[in-house]
């Protein structure tokens, strides 16, 4: 069965003052249908730009290398066909709900449009639907929400709102960044709740991008981690909790504190800070900060090999 | 303050309209500066010979004459140097003035803003033609009073925008640090607000200039203005009116001079004003 | 029992028709952590602000080593101000951009301690930078050349140059990475046993919250409604919300809730009268619509401000 979204050597570069700085550096993964992957990173990993990328919302970034999605290749495609594909079969809900939506277009009137440009609906047809969808996506009094605007909505609502907005018109695959990142946390729990439930149905693969990987263990199927534009582990996620292989993943899984283990004096920490964009990388980025780093990381780059659900780029992997 | 001039200056070099006003800004100001030691007539002495003469370069007179034999090279120069002194002059006491009267309104708040706005709002009712005039009419006419009549107009925009570049910087983060940390007001506003309004403040500045020249011209045009012998851009265009057939140059070359330095500041005042705004990305 | 460093009675603040705070009450101990938590809409940052004096107090007030912060002369206030310092959420906003590091840290010493000299004040400028782990040298530049997590550091050196007594820290670690927090953490901790400071830390994330706090007070749409010991709080929660705030939390690995989740979100309409909680509780009763119920103590030092608190409350079927 071909792959929903197969990215091949994905690089996305930018004009910097001090060169040409690489936020994506080759970048092969694949999404299957229905699949629930998710992209952990910390700031600098490039998780948000590779799927920016994908999207066609990389701005003034170059990007090179090959991004197909149902079979169909995205970069370099024209713009009518890249703009039937988004919105409406490859859609993606961004990290702030209060910027998202136009604030001076009523709900209704926002959603519509989706299906108004993609389905050809007449706007009464498409209100119709968009009603229907907000109750799916668990809205209270959804007739009376159409009406209302961006700034009448808490942040969780706007959320399902941006949820519903990409569901519209039955997308193989939804880009979720940060989703949750905003909202408090008893809001958070209901929107992975909902998006638990949508899960696969329809065959609706997502993508769920976020720093917080306790938000993405109760959702995803298979985790990718990033690290300094590149991914360093890709693994099954049940695997990837209990049995961490690369460095990277085991310190970070280290850090997160959990309200279940052991009470510390101090909590456990990784040195130094994450590569951001720009910064001079040692063949190995995470090298500088890696307890088990030796002098081949330093000079030479490690590849991520392996089976397609269990990969790490490392030369000193856990087992 | 290495990171944000040096970018900024960074981001001007790479305007290249506004790199070259700010050179044809620097060659006029240079040339009225040294003008006369190219050219030695005097802006007063009146040459009989040579009344209402034509431009030309094998000439004596570079420029031409006026209708009193007066070397109109010479008194552009001298009008050039008095317009671009008056605009700078003005531009700094609005600077002083409005930056203070803004950021200490802005940042006090409450019933003190309410009061020092109304006054504010008072005097940008007056019409100010009427009000120097009136000033002429009790004082008669003077270079001080041209300042002072000018120097109220330019205050009032400035301390505008200063109040309300404060309004939006007194929610930051680093403001109620130093309230917490236990500054003074006249601290904070000295040393938290004042360093970062300067920027819209820099470039209202530039855009000020030509608006001062312009209106010390249409002053110095109605007669309000520099007195003869002296000289400015206004009354050097005044003249030039009157003898717009007769004798074109006597108002194409002072026009030309205000209208290629206006044109300049505003160019460089925009140029200057997207690389202060645009933050590192 | 010592004396309270801060004593905080019926505090009230307003922010237009809407109530902020409503009748918070609490008092904190020297040398203690005490973490605050809640969502948005609880008026923890409001709180924070109000001890500072940073917002406008209806009602109440805020005692701290014996003076009256909120009614006392602003002059008295700001003398007191060495000892009761700050950390924001967002480190590089809570820097004047415009200064360099070495003038931000040393600013404080200017007010409080004008008898140094410029030389001193490097010196001792210098000694805070070591202590917050950066370099002395990186005084003369300016906020912007930092990171996220070198910034807040930069910002917990000038809220401890003076050695405060009192550290409230306003979800300082929240916009930091996860590899980072918890060098900052650490940093504060350390801080904190060196000094014997009293730090009030204020956070969303329980988790982090459970790691370094002796007692934490839970918070919701401006009113206190648990307080208790860590390990009482996350081991048996009393209130209603603090049980769903808790379950509500994601875990590795992820476990499924005992408590089910619970709908919507905060009402602020709710807070004229009986329990603002009251739509979103699955316990409510017609009580609840109609009385407010005070912060009451059950056990030693375990507070909370629900009818039904005395009751066994299991997850409704």
């Amino acid at each position: 069965m071909p792959a929903t979204l197969c990215i091949d050597e994905l690089s996305v570069s930018f004009a910097h003052r001090t060169g040409t700085v690489e936020a994506v550096d080759g970048v092969s993964l694949r999404i299957g249908r229905a699949e629930c992957v998710g992209v952990v990173g910390e700031s600098g990993s490039g998780k948000t730009q590779l799927f920016l990328a994908v999207m066609g919302l990389a701005g003034n970034a170059r990007v090179r290398g090959s991004v197909r999605f149902e079979g169909k290749e995205l970069l370099g495609a024209t713009a009518p066909a890249i703009n039937r594909v988004r919105g409406s079969k490859l859609t993606m809900i961004f990290q702030d709900p209060m910027t998202s939506l136009t604030p001076h277009l009523r709900i209704g009137t926002q959603l519509a449009e989706v299906l108004v440009c993609h389905s050809g609906l007449s706007w009464a047809e498409a209100r119709d639907v968009a009603g229907r969808m907000l109750e799916r996506v668990r809205i209270p009094e959804p007739q009376r929400r159409l009406g209302q605007y961006p700034h009448e909505l808490s942040g969780g609502m706007r959320q399902r709102v941006m949820l519903a907005m990409s569901l519209l018109c039955g997308p193989a695959l939804v880009i979720a960044d940060e989703p949750t990142t905003a909202l408090d946390v008893t809001i958070q729990a209901q929107i992975i709740e909902l998006l638990r439930a949508m899960r696969g149905e329809a065959g609706t693969a997502l993508a769920l991008i976020s720093h917080d990987l306790a938000v993405v263990a109760g959702l995803a199927d298979r985790i990718l981690v990033m690290y300094a534009g590149r991914i360093v582990e890709n693994a099954v996620a049940a695997e990837l909790f209990r049995q961490p292989r690369h460095p990277y993943t085991a310190e970070l899984l280290k850090c997160v504190p959990s309200l279940s283990g052991p009470r510390l004096a101090r909590l456990p920490t990784l040195a130094g800070q994450p590569p951001q964009p720009g910064d001079a990388l040692q063949a190995c980025p995470f090298a500088p900060r890696c307890p088990r780093a030796a002098d081949r990381c330093r000079t030479e780059r490690p590849l991520l090999t392996g089976a397609s659900t269990s990969q790490v780029a490392c030369h000193f992997p856990l087992s | 303050m290495r990171g944000f001039a040096g970018d900024a200056i960074r981001r001007l070099r790479a305007n290249p309209a506004a790199v070259l006003a700010l050179g044809v800004i620097c060659t006029v100001v240079v040339a009225t500066l040294l003008g006369p030691w190219l050219n030695p007539n005097n802006t007063e002495t009146l040459d009989w010979l040579h009344v209402a003469a034509r431009p030309g370069l094998q000439n004596a007179h570079w420029f031409g004459t006026d209708r009193l034999g007066r070397d109109l090279y010479a008194r552009t120069l001298a009008g050039t140097r008095v317009s671009i002194a008056i605009g700078l002059v003005a531009s700094i006491l609005s600077i002083l003035v409005g930056v203070s009267y803004g950021a200490i309104s802005g940042y006090l708040g409450g019933r003190t803003d309410q009061a020092m706005m109304r006054i504010i709002e008072i005097l940008s009712g007056l019409p100010l033609i009427f009000f120097v005039i009136f000033l002429t009419v009790i004082f008669g006419r003077s270079e001080s009073l041209l300042f002072i009549s000018i120097g109220a107009v330019g205050w009032l925009t400035m301390a505008r925008i200063v109040r309300g570049q404060t309004l939006s910087i007194r929610q930051q983060d680093y403001i109620a640090a130093a309230v917490a940390s236990g500054a003074s007001s006249s601290r904070i506003i000295a040393r938290h607000v004042v360093p970062n309004v300067i920027g819209p403040v820099i470039v209202y500045a530039t855009l000020t200039v030509p608006q001062i020249i312009l209106f010390e011209s249409f002053l110095s045009f109605l007669g309000l203005g520099i007195q003869e012998p002296g000289a400015s851009l206004g009354t050097l265009i005044a003249e030039g009116v009157g003898e717009m057939e007769a004798a074109p140059w006597m108002l194409l070359v002072p026009g030309s001079f205000l209208a290629v330095l206006l044109l300049c500041l505003n160019i460089f005042g925009d140029g200057l004003r997207d690389a202060l705004d645009v933050r590192e990305g | 029992m010592n004396e309270p460093l801060l004593q905080v009675r019926n505090l009230r603040v307003d922010f237009g028709r809407q109530a902020a705070l409503r009748d918070v009450s609490f008092d904190l101990f020297s040398g203690e952590t005490v973490a605050l938590v809640g969502e948005s809409g609880s008026g923890k940052s409001t709180l924070a602000r109000a001890i500072l004096r940073l917002v406008l107090t209806k009602q109440g007030s805020v005692e701290f080593l014996g003076l009256d912060l909120l009614r006392s002369p602003a002059p008295v206030v700001r003398t007191q101000r060495r000892n009761l310092q700050i950390v924001f959420q967002d480190p590089l906003a809570s820097l004047n951009p415009r200064m360099s590091v070495g003038d931000a840290i040393s600013e404080p010493l200017k007010i409080f301690e004008p008898q140094l000299n410029a030389a001193e004040r490097r010196q001792r400028v210098a000694a805070m930078l070591e202590r917050v782990g950066l370099s002395a040298a990186l005084a003369r530049r300016y906020p912007h050349e930092f990171s996220g997590g070198q910034c807040q550091r930069i910002a917990i050196a000038r809220a401890m140059v003076l050695h405060p007594k009192l550290l409230i820290c306003d979800e300082a670690v929240s916009s930091l990475d996860v590899s980072i927090q918890g060098q900052i953490i650490n940093l504060l901790l350390d801080l904190q046993r060196d000094a014997g400071m009293t730090m009030l830390f204020i956070s969303h994330n329980l988790a982090v919250v459970r790691q370094l706090s002796h007692r934490v007070m839970v918070m919701y749409l401006g009113r206190l409604v648990e307080i208790a010991s860590c390990d009482s709080l996350f081991a048996a929660p009393v209130h209603p919300y603090t049980r769903a705030l808790l379950a509500a939390v994601p875990q590795i690995p992820p476990v499924a809730a005992a408590t089910p989740l619970i709908e919507g979100s905060p009402s602020p309409g709710l807070t004229a009268s009986g329990c603002a909680f009251r739509d979103r509780c699955p316990y409510a009763l017609p009580l609840c619509a109609s009385s407010d119920p005070p912060l009451t103590e059950l056990a030693g030092g375990h507070w909370v401000a629900c009818h039904r608190s005395h009751e066994t409350l299991n997850p409704l079927s």
